[in-house]
């Protein structure tokens, strides 16, 4: 199912994933996120980010405690668990938020 | 969390046995493969194939002719009944395909009509059918309604293993391209980078460097998380959700302290990152036996004398039950220890030499109890003694927690209901049926929790620990209810093997000054 953004179209997956992760475009994300009923901010775009530089070098998402230190570093350590992170994505960081980010969709026993 | 688009069942105090509601899950199927890919690196056709009805009976016939024990249970079912009330997802849904001998039925009624002297001439008055695309598509949805636990067989007067039934519908489906997208990409995966995500072994290092860091800062121990040692003791082999998701990776920590504390040098393989063999769920001998030699490969290159599994329930069964077969002989490790271990042996035999020294109060905040993993309790068995693998993670709990109480009887041991997320049903795609299977084993919870104050359950699978961090909000639980057996062993170890400190840790402290 494509969706559109900003008058261009682009092929996800069923499960709403982005196809070709080179395509990813900020716009996709908003989109994306407005589908889910979410209102990206800056508090987002922290996490989706850091995502994208994680997967750029290691070319799978990062595991959730990588990603929890990784935030705790940058926004103080209150905010380094996974409550906070599903505080802004609830379906899951991992699921949810790699979406946004036009990663694959971790599968596995996760 | 997540709103459910289903109703969530309410939680009683005993789940009732349903009036049955004829095709309330037919809708449900998880996706198909869209990728051919996934499908042909398992060997298997890219998409459904044209003649798939000539195939998949030969292929049923094959099957029956390899494996006597199917055979067998698809000829001596006789009605009794017993089986009804017993899978997780017939209470869950009420749907009569979700009793095993409905869900027995749908693959026995072809082979009674293609197989069978009584189906060949005279199918209406024994049950018999052709194989129709309808009948085909049956098979896709509720072969994957069944999550392999076996729990029905426990009650069957005959035996019957609807799980091997479930496997072998899988293994027809997949021989004529019309295969699971969860279940086959995952394979897919294995068979390309080493393990169930997809991670590769960068990824693995940067995390298990970012494990001893985290250890460090908590307790000044450089407890190492060594990947690729050629030359160590024990190959470590666990489920890829240890480096990845919680509280798996806190149990991943649990066992990298005991290690350090029993003194036996360890290592994990980027090449054998994966406990896991999803070769079983799908019933593909030749993959799992492709996934398994990769164990044997990596023992071999790294040199060990000891191989021992983390905490995965499925994983268990093939080594415990399979692994000689699949990849053996094994005498090249050191035949005083098991092969393989399962790291609750490791830990409850260090634990008995005294090895390991532990302060329970760091758990007192916590009542615990445990689920029993279905392919550990119901297919394997841990240390000397038979339920070996029912009182040793108990033991390993009880060592290590001042607070334990077990759910009600009916519901644990070999009777323990199925967390509902296993047998490869763990995907988004099959969120209804995952909540709805979940009901038994949340209610015994819940009880427990009501009449013991029960806080936390622990597991020793990485299905079941993912499967209810998703499902316990659907109940109106906390997600990190469920814990790891060896994340409260990491919790209340005493680290008294002093080490120095590592380099990095050095630097740090002169940046800080």
């Amino acid at each position: 199912m494509p969706i559109e953004v900003n008058g261009k179209s682009f092929e996800t997956d069923e499960e709403g994933y982005l196809v070709n992760l080179a395509e990813w475009e900020p716009g996709i994300a908003e989109v994306m996120a407005k589908q889910d009923e979410l209102e990206l901010n800056d508090e987002h775009w922290e996490i989706i980010n850091f995502l994208r530089e994680y997967y750029d070098e290691y070319q799978i998402a990062p595991a959730v405690r990588v990603l929890t230190k990784a935030v705790g570093k940058k926004l103080g350590k209150d905010k380094g668990n996974s409550k906070y992170l599903y505080s802004l994505f609830p379906y899951g960081p991992g699921k949810q938020a790699c979406r946004f980010a036009g990663l694959p969709k971790p599968t596995g026993c996760i | 969390m997540a709103k459910a688009e289903f109703g969530v069942p309410e939680l009683t105090q005993y789940v009732e046995v349903p009036a049955i509601k004829e095709g309330a899950m037919a809708h449900l199927k998880p996706f198909v493969v869209n990728n051919p890919d996934h499908n042909t690196d398992l060997g298997f056709p890219g998409e459904l194939i044209d003649d798939w009805q000539t195939k998949a009976v030969e292929k049923l016939g094959d099957l029956c002719s390899r494996y006597r024990s199917l055979r067998v249970y698809l000829d001596s079912c006789v009605k009794c009944g017993s089986c009804t009330d017993k899978c997780h997802y017939f209470l869950g849904t009420a749907d009569p395909k979700n009793m095993p001998v409905g869900r027995q039925d749908l693959l026995r009624k072809v082979y009674r009509r293609y197989f069978t002297l009584a189906g060949k001439y005279f199918p209406k008055l024994v049950g018999a059918e052709d194989l129709t695309r309808e009948t085909l598509d049956e098979w896709y949805s509720y072969y994957h309604q069944c999550s392999q636990c076996r729990r029905c067989s426990v009650f069957c007067p005959y035996g019957i293993d609807t799980a091997e039934i479930s496997m072998a519908a899988r293994e027809i489906l997949d021989s004529i391209g019309y295969g699971q997208k969860y279940c086959n990409e995952i394979i897919a995966k294995v068979h390309k980078v080493g393990n169930n995500l997809g991670l590769p072994g960068p990824a693995i290092a940067n995390t298990l460097e970012g494990l001893e860091e985290d250890v460090w800062d908590d307790a000044e121990v450089h407890v190492r998380f060594p990947l690729d040692v050629e030359g160590a003791e024990v190959l470590l082999v666990t489920p890829s959700a240890d480096f990845f998701a919680e509280p798996h990776v806190d149990g991943l920590i649990g066992y990298g302290k005991v290690f350090h504390e029993a003194g036996v040098s360890w290592t994990l393989s980027t090449t054998a990152s994966e406990a896991g063999n999803f070769g079983m769920f799908i019933g593909s001998y030749e993959n799992m036996r492709r996934v398994a030699l990769r164990v044997r490969k990596a023992a071999l290159e790294l040199k060990v004398k000891r191989i021992v599994f983390g905490e995965c329930g499925h994983a268990w069964r093939v080594a415990y039950a399979f692994l000689n077969t699949l990849a053996g002989p094994f005498d090249f490790l050191d035949p005083n220890y098991p092969v393989p271990q399962h790291i609750c042996e490791f830990t409850w035999d260090e634990m008995q030499k005294g090895t390991l020294e532990f302060d329970k109060s760091e758990n007192d905040d916590k009542v615990l109890t445990f689920h029993d993993s279905c392919n550990v309790a119901r297919a394997t068995r841990m240390g000397d003694l038979p339920g070996g693998q029912f009182e040793i993670p108990r033991n390993v709990i009880k060592a290590v927690c001042n607070h334990y109480v077990d759910m009600h009887h009916e519901t644990i041991g070999e009777r323990t209901f199925c967390c509902g997320g296993g047998g490869g049903l763990l995907t988004d795609d099959l969120m209804e049926l995952r909540v709805k299977g979940a009901l038994p084993r949340m209610t015994a919870l819940k009880n427990a929790m009501d009449e013991y104050g029960v806080t936390h359950m622990a597991a020793i699978c990485a299905i079941c620990k993912s499967q209810f961090t998703k499902t316990l909000p659907y109940y109106g639980m906390d997600m990190d209810q469920i814990v790891s057996v060896h994340q409260l062993v990491s919790n209340a170890i005493v680290l008294n093997r002093k080490t120095p400190p590592p380099e990095w840790a050095e630097e740090e402290d002169e940046e800080d000054e």
